[in-house]
């Protein structure tokens, strides 16, 4: 039964409909919490005892950089589903991501940069931290350029997904790299081990951000997808019918 | 599972297992070139040239900040070695005493000549009244 089921829901067919019943209740939901907890953040909660108010660009940078990282996660589960099944979904999954993640790496860039200004005295140093994150956006530009560059998109999907899960080595790369080396970045404030070393008043609607932000960003992915099952399967009578 | 889906899968943990040797293998071999900075006592003990540019990094000692006009000379330290640093120049905002800085620059005699000065912060975050409280 479980196995009809994945069946059924990796058509594209069915995941369209599907996922336009529940897309309107994630959006709303995400959205006023990510909006309630930027509030929170921006304005309800005290200064910093080091930083001030410049350690508030937190709550956009953190929120990104989780997603920047998630995405390729998620982007190297799906590209396993494709070579392991032929899941065409999962196919067009990959490429409906790859522009959203090298966007929020793009948030994480830039928002670091603009934190480092007032706090380290610099925009930009090459330490290892840094320098993974930035490899991590050009890995999404190089991806996505490749997809492009095939006419054949059948061998583009394969490309694509063998291509993901080498470049997979460079995530725990990035989560590990402040404790391996000395980084100018500091280390990680919330682990799954320790306790946080973030004061509650400013973790709760942190932690409100990065929810509502995954919830964003996951809308943008489905938006994203339906775009790509419409450009792929646009021969396909139900698209013609449906569009 | 099917034996061509089985292979698939072999072949994916086999590209994941080569992939993560190779990048591991160049990571271990560069080691502590990827550092950010030397610490004081990895700098006893290791001999660099004086026309080395390098960064230096650790805590700022407290009451060691002295001004000088626009100099500024202080201590870095891992509370294990010392290192004097002369910096003329404007520090960051978050330079103080007993916090982390980073110093870009040529080591001569002993003393650290910085060209380039940042501060680095922890990963603490709290709000000042309750940092007072954790002092006493």
């Amino acid at each position: 039964m479980i196995k009809r089921f994945i069946h059924q829901f990796a058509s594209p067919k069915t995941y369209l409909f599907q996922v336009n019943k529940i897309y309107r209740y994630i959006f709303y939901i995400s959205l006023i919490i990510y909006l309630f907890s930027l509030t929170w953040g921006l304005l309800f909660t005290p200064e910093d005892f080091v930083q001030g108010n410049s350690y508030r660009i937190i709550y956009l940078h953190v929120p990104a950089s989780f997603m920047s990282q998630s995405l390729y996660a998620i982007m190297a589960i799906t590209s396993i589903t494709y070579l392991i099944w032929r899941v065409k979904l999962a196919a067009y999954f990959i490429i409906a991501i790859a522009p959203i993640g090298a966007m929020t790496t793009f948030i994480a860039l830039i928002s670091g940069s603009i934190w480092g200004i007032p706090t380290w005295g610099t925009w930009w140093q090459w330490d290892a931290r840094i320098t993974s994150t930035l490899i991590l956006f050009i890995m999404y530009l190089g991806l996505i350029s490749l997809h492009n560059s095939f006419s054949n998109h059948e061998k583009a999907d394969k490309l694509l997904s063998w291509l993901v899960i080498v470049g997979f080595v460079n995530i725990p790369i990035i989560k590990k790299s402040v404790d391996w080396w000395s980084t100018l970045h500091q280390s990680a404030s919330i682990t799954l081990t320790d306790k946080p070393s973030i004061d509650p008043s400013m973790l709760y609607p942190l932690i409100g951000c990065i929810i509502g932000f995954f919830g964003l960003i996951i809308c943008l992915v489905i938006l994203s997808s339906k775009y790509q099952i419409f450009k792929r399967e646009r021969k396909k009578s139900w698209v013609k019918e449906y569009v | 599972m099917h034996p061509h889906r089985r292979k698939r899968l072999f072949n994916i943990i086999l590209v994941l297992l080569f992939s993560t040797s190779g990048i591991g293998l160049i990571l271990y071999s560069l080691n502590t070139n990827l550092d950010y900075f030397f610490t004081p006592t990895e700098l006893t003990n290791i001999n660099i040239p004086e026309d080395k540019r390098i960064k230096i990094g650790g805590m700022v000692l407290e009451n060691s900040v002295v001004r000088e006009q626009s100099k500024v000379i202080f201590t870095v330290t891992d509370y294990k070695n010392y290192i004097e640093v002369v910096y003329e120049g404007i520090v960051p905002d978050l330079f103080k005493e007993g916090s982390g800085v980073v110093a870009l620059g040529f080591m001569q005699n002993e003393t650290f000549y910085a060209q380039e000065v940042l501060a680095k912060h922890d990963e603490n975050y709290m709000p000042p009244n309750l940092s007072i409280n954790n002092d006493n």
